[in-house]
C-alpha cells in the first residue's frame, strides 16, 4: 500500500510578504527570491517535505508501481466561473494520475511569473492550489519560481508534476481493449471550455456555465476497487474534448468506437451555447470528466459504482468498442443517422452563418 | 431545446424518410442540389445521406462564401495584416483559410495583429478603442451577412470613426445559382434552397428557377426534419409535374424578405460588374462593392490593396467540387495532400465546405458487430 505522506495539514493564514507586485528581482535567486518563497509561498503550502526548502524533497520508500506525470497550465483568464489556474494546476495533474490508476501521493509546482503580476493574484492562486491539494491530503513537496519580463507570460504559468501509487489491481492499457467492451463517461461535457469562452467576454451570450474542474481520484479508485482488471483503459477529457479522447482510444486500441448521440450528458446552457455558435460539445474542453472502457460483463456494476460515488451521479454508458477496419469514432442517432466524430483540429472556431 | 428537439424527433424523421421512399421513381436518379454550405454541413452532421434511398443523389452547391473566394483576395487581405499599423479582423471561419502565403492564423502566429470578431460591429468597436491603428474588417458572406456589414458602415459614418474600413468580399447567391443552371455539365432535378440568405432576400428571387428552368426549389431549414421535409416537397412537385418555389422554412424566412435589411444594403452597396468566383470563373453582377458615398470606409480605396490574382494549385479540383461536378472524395488530393489539418483549398477548411464536411462526417457504414 502507498505510504501516505500527509500527516500534516498545510498551513494557511497571513504571511509577512509585503511587496505589492512581482518584479524581476523575485526571480533572480537572491534576497527577494528568498523572501517570496519563505514569506508567501511556503506558509501557504507548508508540509514536512517542502518546509526545509532543500534542493529536493526526500520521500519515504514506496512499495508497488509508481506513476509520474507532468502538465503545464497557461489558461486565460486566470480566474473564471467555477475555478482558477491554481485549482486547475492541481486537479489536472491529479486527474492524469487518477486515470492511470494511481492515487496521488506527492506533487511539485513550477511557477513562471510575469513581472508586474500583483501579489494578491499570486496569493490567491497559491491559496487555490493549497485548497485543492489539501482537499486530497496531497502535499506540494517541491517547487520553483522564475520571473520573466512584463509581457512574456500572461500573468502566471504553472507546471505541476505528480507522483502516484498505482492500484495493485490496475491493468490499464489500450492493447487490452477488445470488441464488445463498453465505454463509460463520468458526467456532462463542455462546461469548462464554454465557461472559458464566455469568461473571455468575447461573446454577447449570458449563461450560467461554470468550469467543471475537480479531482477524479475518488471515482477512478472506486472503479478499480469494484471492477479491478475489468477496467481496461481510462483517460480524462481535457483540451480537445471527449471526441479527442475517444479518437485516441480508437487509434491506440485499433478499434472502432461507437457512441450514442443521445447518451451524451449535456447541461442545457452548454448545449444552447454550442448550438448558437455551431460548436460540437464533444470537442469542447473539460477539466473534470473521464472516459473509461470496461469489460462488457462489469459494465452495469461500473456504472452503478460511478453513480454512487460523489460527483459521478450523471455518469452514463456512452457506447461500445467494435472491430473495424478503420480506427475511428462513430456517433449514432436514434433515428438511424450515423456520423463520424472527429478529433479537434486547431481551435474550435464559431461558424459564420 | 426549443426549435431544435422537435425537428430532430426520431418518429418524425422516420415518417419523412418513409414518405421519401414512397415518392421516388424506382430506377430513376433524382439529382438534388443543396446550394447552401450550411445544408451540406447539416446533411453530413446528421448522417442523412445514408438514410435516403439510392434514387436520391445529393449534389453540393457553391453556397459557401468562404470556399468561393479566390486565393488572391485572401492574399490581398493578409498583406494588410502584415502592416503593423493595421488590425485585421474577420469571422472565425476565415482564420484557417489558406492564401498562397498562408492563412490569417498563420500570419497571427508570425506576429500580425489578426483578431476574430463575431460581428462587424465588434470590429468597429476595436477601431474606436484603438484610434492610432487602422482596423480592416474582411467582410465575407452572401446577402446573409452583408446587411450587418451595411449597418456597421452606416454606424461608422454616423459616429465619424475614420480609422475603420471594410474589404468587401460579399457575393450574391442568385447569379451563382444561374451559373450552375447554365453550366453544360449540370443536370438537376431540384434545389434545396438556401435557408438563411432567404431571410434577407425572401423567396421571390428564386422564381426564375421554377419558371425559366422548370426546376422545383424549396427554401429549407437546417434541422434534419427541415431537410427531409424539403425533399418530400420537391419530390411531390416532381411527381405532379410541377415546378414552383416553396418555403419550408416559414418559421424564419418571410416570403418578401427583410425590407430594412434590403434597404440598408441598397444604401451602402452596389453590384460589381463582375467578380471572380473560385471554380466558377467570372460571374457578372455577382458581388457587392461599397458605394462611392462610403468611399472613406472602403478598404479598396483607402488601404494599399494590390489586387493580386492567384491561380489555384494545379492538382486541386476545388472548382469542380464547388460546381457539383465532382464529389469531394473524387478530387485527387482529397484526404491525402489535402486534409483539414493541412488544407489546400477553402472547401477543406470552412465548416461549410463540402470537403471538410465529407472528411469530418463521411463514410459511416456501421461495422458488423463481432465479439
Amino acid at each position: 500500500m502507498a505510504q501516505s505522506l500527509m500527516n500534516k495539514t498545510p498551513g494557511g493564514g497571513s504571511t509577512a510578504f509585503h511587496d505589492k507586485q512581482i518584479s524581476m528581482a523575485h526571480g533572480a535567486g537572491g534576497e527577494a527570491s528568498r523572501r517570496l518563497v519563505e514569506e508567501l509561498i511556503r506558509p501557504l503550502l507548508a508540509n514536512d517535505w517542502l518546509n526545509p526548502l532543500g534542493d529536493a524533497a526526500v520521500l519515504p520508500a514506496q512499495s508497488g508501481r509508481l506513476a509520474v506525470t507532468t502538465d503545464s497550465f497557461v489558461v486565460q483568464p486566470l480566474r473564471f466561473p467555477g475555478g482558477s489556474i491554481g485549482e486547475l494546476a492541481i486537479n489536472g495533474t491529479v486527474n492524469d494520475l487518477a486515470v492511470s490508476g494511481a492515487k496521488p501521493i506527492a506533487i511539485t509546482a513550477s511557477l513562471i511569473l510575469e513581472a508586474g503580476l500583483p501579489t494578491e493574484i499570486l496569493r490567491q492562486e497559491i491559496t487555490a492550489m493549497a485548497a485543492a491539494a489539501g482537499h486530497l491530503g496531497l502535499p506540494v513537496v517541491a517547487g520553483d519560481t522564475k520571473v520573466v519580463e512584463h509581457g512574456k507570460a500572461d500573468g502566471l504559468y504553472i507546471c505541476t508534476t505528480g507522483l502516484g501509487a498505482i492500484h495493485p489491481r490496475a491493468e490499464l492499457r489500450a492493447d487490452r481493449v477488445c470488441p464488445g467492451d463498453r465505454v463509460l463517461l463520468s458526467g456532462p461535457i463542455g462546461n469548462h471550455g464554454m465557461a472559458i469562452m464566455l469568461a473571455r467576454a468575447e461573446l454577447d451570450i449570458e449563461a450560467d456555465i461554470r468550469s467543471d474542474t475537480r479531482p477524479l481520484a475518488a471515482m477512478t479508485e472506486a472503479l478499480l476497487e469494484t471492477c479491478g482488471a475489468g477496467v481496461k483503459w481510462m483517460r480524462d477529457a481535457t483540451r480537445g474534448g471527449a471526441a479527442t479522447v475517444l479518437n485516441e482510444l480508437a487509434r491506440d486500441a485499433r478499434m472502432t468506437v461507437v457512441i450514442d448521440e443521445e447518451a451524451v450528458p449535456l447541461d442545457d446552457a452548454v448545449r444552447g451555447a454550442c448550438e448558437l455558435l455551431g460548436l460540437d460539445p464533444l470537442q469542447v474542453a473539460n477539466e473534470g470528466q473521464f472516459v473509461a472502457v470496461v469489460r462488457e460483463e462489469v459494465a452495469a456494476q461500473a456504472l452503478e459504482t460511478l453513480r454512487n460515488t460523489p460527483g459521478g451521479e450523471r455518469a452514463c454508458l456512452l457506447g461500445e468498442v467494435r472491430k473495424g477496419s478503420l480506427s475511428r469514432v462513430l456517433a449514432r442517432a436514434s433515428y438511424g443517422g450515423v456520423r463520424v466524430v472527429d478529433m479537434l483540429i486547431g481551435d474550435p472556431l464559431p461558424r459564420i452563418c | 431545446m426549443k426549435y431544435v428537439d422537435e425537428f430532430r424527433d426520431p418518429a418524425l424523421l422516420r415518417k419523412a424518410l418513409a414518405e421519401i421512399r414512397s415518392l421516388v421513381e424506382p430506377g430513376r436518379t433524382h439529382r438534388l442540389m443543396e446550394v447552401c454550405g450550411g445544408h451540406t454541413h447539416a446533411i453530413f452532421r446528421f448522417g442523412l445521406k445514408e438514410l435516403l434511398p439510392p434514387e436520391i443523389e445529393l449534389i453540393h452547391g457553391p453556397g459557401c462564401p468562404v470556399c468561393v473566394l479566390p486565393m488572391g483576395r485572401i492574399d490581398d487581405g493578409l498583406e494588410l495584416a502584415n502592416d503593423p499599423e493595421c488590425i485585421f479582423t474577420a469571422f472565425g471561419d476565415m482564420m484557417r483559410v489558406p492564401g498562397s502565403q498562408g492563412s490569417p492564423l498563420e500570419s497571427k502566429a508570425r506576429g500580425a495583429d489578426v483578431r476574430i470578431v463575431y460581428s462587424p460591429l465588434d470590429a468597429l468597436r476595436i477601431a474606436q478603442q484603438n484610434p492610432e491603428r487602422r482596423v480592416v474588417f474582411f467582410a465575407i458572406g452572401f446577402e446573409t451577412t452583408a446587411p450587418s456589414t451595411a449597418l456597421t458602415l452606416l454606424r461608422a459614418r454616423e459616429l465619424g470613426v475614420m480609422n475603420f474600413s471594410v474589404f468587401s468580399n460579399h457575393v450574391t447567391v442568385i447569379p451563382a445559382i444561374r451559373a450552375i443552371l447554365d453550366s453544360p455539365d449540370m443536370r438537376l432535378d431540384g434545389f434545396i434552397g438556401p435557408g438563411h440568405v432567404s431571410t434577407v432576400i425572401g423567396c421571390r428571387p428564386y422564381e426564375f428557377i421554377a419558371r425559366d428552368y422548370r426546376c422545383p426549389i424549396v427554401v429549407s431549414g437546417f434541422e434534419p426534419a427541415d431537410i427531409l421535409q424539403s425533399i418530400v416537397m420537391i419530390l411531390r412537385q416532381l411527381r405532379a409535374g410541377e415546378s414552383k418555389v416553396e418555403n419550408q422554412y416559414g418559421r424564419v424566412v418571410p416570403w418578401a424578405g427583410n425590407l430594412p435589411a434590403l434597404k440598408a444594403l441598397a444604401e451602402v452597396f452596389e453590384v460589381r460588374p463582375h467578380f471572380e468566383w473560385r471554380g466558377l470563373g467570372f460571374i457578372s453582377q455577382s458581388a457587392l462593392r461599397i458605394r462611392e458615398s462610403f468611399a472613406a470606409w472602403d478598404a479598396e480605396k483607402v488601404m494599399p490593396i494590390r489586387g493580386v490574382c492567384v491561380a489555384d494549385p494545379k492538382a486541386a479540383q476545388c472548382g469542380e467540387v464547388l460546381k457539383g461536378v465532382l464529389k469531394p472524395h473524387e478530387c485527387k488530393l482529397f484526404g491525402v495532400e489535402c486534409t483539414p489539418e493541412r488544407p489546400i483549398g477553402a472547401l477543406m477548411v470552412s465548416s461549410e465546405g463540402a470537403c471538410a464536411a465529407h472528411f469530418k462526417y463521411g463514410q459511416t457504414r456501421l461495422p458488423i458487430v463481432t465479439t
